[in-house]
C-alpha cells in the first residue's frame, strides 16, 4: 500500500466520518459516565474550596 | 528574583547564561552586517547582563528552606507586568498604523515606519507580546493551584518567560529591519523560530512534570486548555516554519513548501494559532478566573470537557475557509467550511457555560468592573465565533473576504474576547499574587472597562460598516456590465470609518494605560499583613534540589 495523496485523501472521505463519529462519543460518553460524576463535581468545587486547605 | 534562587539554581542559571551568550556570539560572528548579526549581538548582550547579574548576587543568602514549600510566583508577576508592558506598546503601534491608514504620508520618508513593517510589530507585538506573556503568567498560577503542587523547577519558568521575551523583541526589531518570512503570525525568520522550539520544549516539560506532581487526582479541565495551547502550538510552529536558510550567515530562508500547499499549510498555522493560542489558553483563564471571581463553580463540567474535545478536534480542519475560491480543491473549501459551521457548537458550549455560571450573580456583575470584564469577554466570544462561523460560508465569504469585514472580525475576536478575559485575569490575579486587599483603585477598574468596551464597539462597528461598503462596492456593476465603482472610490468611501477606527483604537489604549498604572500602583501598595494559609500548597517532603 503506498501512502500517498490519494490514500489520505481516500481514507478521509470514507473512515474519516466514522473515527470521528467514534470520537466524539468517547468523548461524551466518558463526560457522562456516571462513576465520574463525582470527581468532576469535586474538581469543580475544588478551585473555590482553595481557601479550606488545613496547613499541617 | 535571583534571591528565590539555591546556590546551586544560580549555578544551572549561569550556564544557561551562557550559553545564549556563545549561540549570539555564533549568529554575531556567522551574520555579521546581515541583520542576524545584530540580533546574534543583542542575544550575546542579554546572556551578559543575565550573566552579571546572576555573579554579583551568587553569593547572596539563599532563600530560606521552607520557602520551597510555597507556590512560585515570581514568574508569574514577571509575565502579568510584561503582558501590560507588551500591551501598550503594541496597542500603541496598532494606532499608528490605523491613522497611517488615515494619512498615508506619515512615515517620515523612512523605511522602518511604512505600514507593511509596523503592522506586524503590532500584530506580533498583541499576540505573542501581550497574549504570550499573560498565557504563560496565569498558567503557572493556574497550574500550580489547581495541582496544589510548586513549580517542578525554579530555573525553567525563567528560560520560557526571557527566551519568550527575547523572541519577541528579535521579532518586532527584525520587521522594522525589513526582514520577514512573509507567512502572516509566522513573520520571525529560521534563527528565531529554531530559538522558540528550544524554549517551548521547555515549557511544555515543566508544565508537565508539575502536574506529574499534583497533589489532586484529577486534573482540572483549565489545565486541558493551556496544555492543548502549549502542545498543538509547538507542533503548528515547527510544521510551517519548515524552511532553509539561505546560508547559515543570513537572516533569509525559503519556505519548504511552495504554491498552494504553502497556501494550505500557512492557513492551517494561522487558523489554528487563533484557535490554540488565541482561544484554548484564554479558555483556560475563563474556567479558572471567571468560577473564582464569581465564587460560582462552572455551571457544567461536563460540558466543559465536551466543548474541550469539540474545539481542539473541529479546528484542525477549518482552516482552508482562509482559502476559498482560490486553487485550493474544492472538496477541501467544502471540508473547512463545514466544519467551520459546526465550530459554532462547541464554542457557544463554551460561551453559555460561562455565562450560566454568572447567572444568579448578576449582581456581582453589576457591581465588579473585573467580573464584567470577563462577562463581556465570554459575549464576545460567542458573537466572533458565530460571526466566524457565517464567514466561513463560501458565498459569505465572497462578500468579506479582503475587506475591513476581516478587520472587524479579528478584533470583535482579539479585544472583545482574548484581551477582556486577560483583564478580568490580572485584576483578579494581582492582588491574589502580590498579596494584597484589593487593586489599587476599583474606579481606574471601571474606568479602563468602559474605554475598553466603547474602544471595540466603536472599532468593529467601524470595521463592519466599511468591510461591508467595500464589499458591496467592488461587486456593483454598472448598467452596461462594467464596475460602477473603481477601486480608489471604495478607498475614498472608507475615510469616515478609518479615522472612527483609530479613536475607538485609541480609547482602548488608553484603558491599557490605566490598567498599567494600576496594576503598579497596586504593587507599591503595602502588603497584607500573613500570607493568606490557602495560598500555600499542601505541605509534602521537598525533594532535594535537582
Ligand atoms: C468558530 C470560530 C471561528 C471561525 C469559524 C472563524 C472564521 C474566520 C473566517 C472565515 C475568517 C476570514 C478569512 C478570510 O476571508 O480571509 C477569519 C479571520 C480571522 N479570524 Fe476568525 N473565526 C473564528 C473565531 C475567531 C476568534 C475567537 C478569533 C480571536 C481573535 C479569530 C481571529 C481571526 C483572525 C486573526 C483572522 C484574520 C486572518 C487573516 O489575517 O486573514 N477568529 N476567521
Ligand atoms: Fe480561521
Amino acid at each position: 500500500m503506498e501512502f500517498d495523496h490519494n490514500f489520505f485523501v481516500g481514507f478521509a472521505k470514507s473512515y474519516g466520518l466514522f473515527y470521528m463519529m467514534a470520537f466524539f462519543f468517547g468523548a461524551v460518553i466518558y463526560a457522562y459516565w456516571p462513576s465520574n460524576q463525582e470527581k468532576f463535581d469535586h474538581a469543580a468545587k475544588s478551585i473555590l474550596e482553595e481557601d479550606k486547605v488545613v496547613q499541617k | 528574583m535571583i534571591s528565590q534562587l539555591t546556590r546551586d539554581e544560580r549555578s544551572s542559571a549561569m550556564y544557561l547564561s551562557g550559553l545564549l551568550v556563545l549561540f549570539g556570539g555564533f549568529l554575531a560572528i556567522a551574520g555579521r552586517n546581515d541583520v542576524l548579526g545584530w540580533h546574534g549581538a543583542m542575544l550575546v548582550f542579554s546572556g551578559a547582563i543575565l550573566l552579571f547579574a546572576l555573579i554579583s548576587r551568587f553569593y547572596d543568602d539563599e532563600p530560606a528552606r521552607e520557602s520551597r514549600h510555597e507556590y512560585y510566583d515570581d514568574p508569574t508577576k514577571f509575565g502579568v507586568v510584561v503582558a501590560m508592558i507588551w500591551l501598550v506598546f503594541a496597542t500603541f503601534v496598532g494606532d499608528w498604523v490605523a491613522w497611517l491608514l488615515v494619512f498615508p504620508e506619515a512615515t517620515f520618508d523612512a523605511g522602518w515606519s511604512s505600514f507593511g513593517r509596523l503592522r506586524p510589530v503590532h500584530t506580533t507585538g498583541v499576540i505573542f507580546g501581550f497574549g504570550g506573556n499573560a498565557l504563560i503568567a496565569t498558567s503557572f498560577h493556574v497550574l500550580q493551584r489547581t495541582s496544589r503542587a510548586r513549580l517542578a523547577g525554579s530555573v525553567s519558568p525563567w528560560v520560557v518567560l526571557i527566551g519568550f521575551n527575547l523572541f519577541c523583541i528579535m521579532a518586532v526589531t527584525g520587521y522594522m529591519f525589513g526582514i520577514t518570512a512573509s507567512k502572516e503570525y509566522a513573520e520571525p525568520e529560521w534563527y528565531a523560530d529554531l530559538f522558540l522550539v528550544v524554549i517551548w520544549v521547555v515549557y511544555f516539560v515543566l508544565y508537565v512534570r508539575t502536574l506529574a506532581r499534583r497533589q489532586e487526582p484529577h486534573i482540572y479541565v483549565a489545565n486541558w486548555y493551556f496544555m492543548a495551547f502549549i502542545l498543538v502550538v509547538a507542533i503548528l510552529h515547527i510544521i510551517n516554519n519548515l524552511a532553509v536558510p539561505v546560508s547559515l550567515g543570513h537572516a533569509k530562508s525559503y519556505s519548504l513548501f511552495s504554491g498552494v500547499q504553502d497556501a494550505m499549510t500557512q492557513w492551517w498555522y494561522g487558523h489554528n494559532a487563533v484557535a490554540f493560542f488565541l482561544t484554548s489558553g484564554f479558555l483556560g483563564m475563563l474556567y479558572y478566573y471567571l468560577p473564582r471571581r464569581a465564587g460560582r463553580p462552572i455551571y457544567s463540567y461536563r460540558m466543559s470537557i465536551i466543548s474541550f474535545w469539540g474545539i481542539t478536534f473541529l479546528y484542525m480542519w477549518a482552516g482552508s475557509h482562509h482559502l476559498h475560491y482560490t486553487a485550493l480543491p474544492h472538496w477541501v473549501q467544502n471540508l473547512g467550511m463545514t466544519f467551520s459551521i459546526i465550530l459554532v457548537v462547541p464554542s457557544w458550549a463554551s460561551a453559555g457555560n460561562a455565562l450560566l455560571t454568572l447567572n444568579g450573580a448578576w449582581e456581582k456583575v453589576r457591581d465588579d468592573a473585573t467580573l464584567r470584564f470577563m462577562f463581556v469577554a465570554a459575549v464576545f466570544y460567542g458573537l466572533s465565533t458565530f460571526e466566524g462561523s457565517f464567514m466561513a460560508i463560501r458565498p459569505v465569504n465572497s462578500l468579506s473576504h479582503y475587506t475591513d469585514w476581516t478587520v472587524g472580525h479579528v478584533h470583535a475576536g482579539a479585544l472583545g474576547w482574548v484581551a477582556m478575559i486577560t483583564f478580568g485575569a490580572f485584576y483578579t490575579l494581582v492582588p491574589m499574587l502580590w498579596n494584597r486587599e484589593r487593586m489599587y483603585s476599583s474606579r481606574l477598574i471601571e474606568a479602563h472597562f468602559w474605554l475598553a468596551l466603547s474602544g471595540t464597539v466603536i472599532y468593529v462597528f467601524s470595521m463592519w460598516n466599511s468591510g461591508i461598503i467595500q464589499g458591496l462596492m467592488w461587486r456593483a456593476y454598472a448598467e452596461n456590465g462594467t464596475l460602477a465603482y473603481s477601486f480608489m472610490d471604495s478607498v475614498d468611501a472608507m475615510a469616515p470609518y478609518y479615522v472612527a477606527r483609530a479613536v475607538g483604537g485609541f480609547l482602548f489604549f488608553l484603558g491599557g494605560v490605566i490598567g498599567l498604572y494600576n496594576i503598579w500602583k497596586t504593587i507599591k501598595m503595602p502588603a497584607q499583613a500573613h500570607t493568606p494559609i490557602y495560598d500555600l500548597p499542601p505541605v509534602v517532603d521537598v525533594e532535594p534540589a535537582e
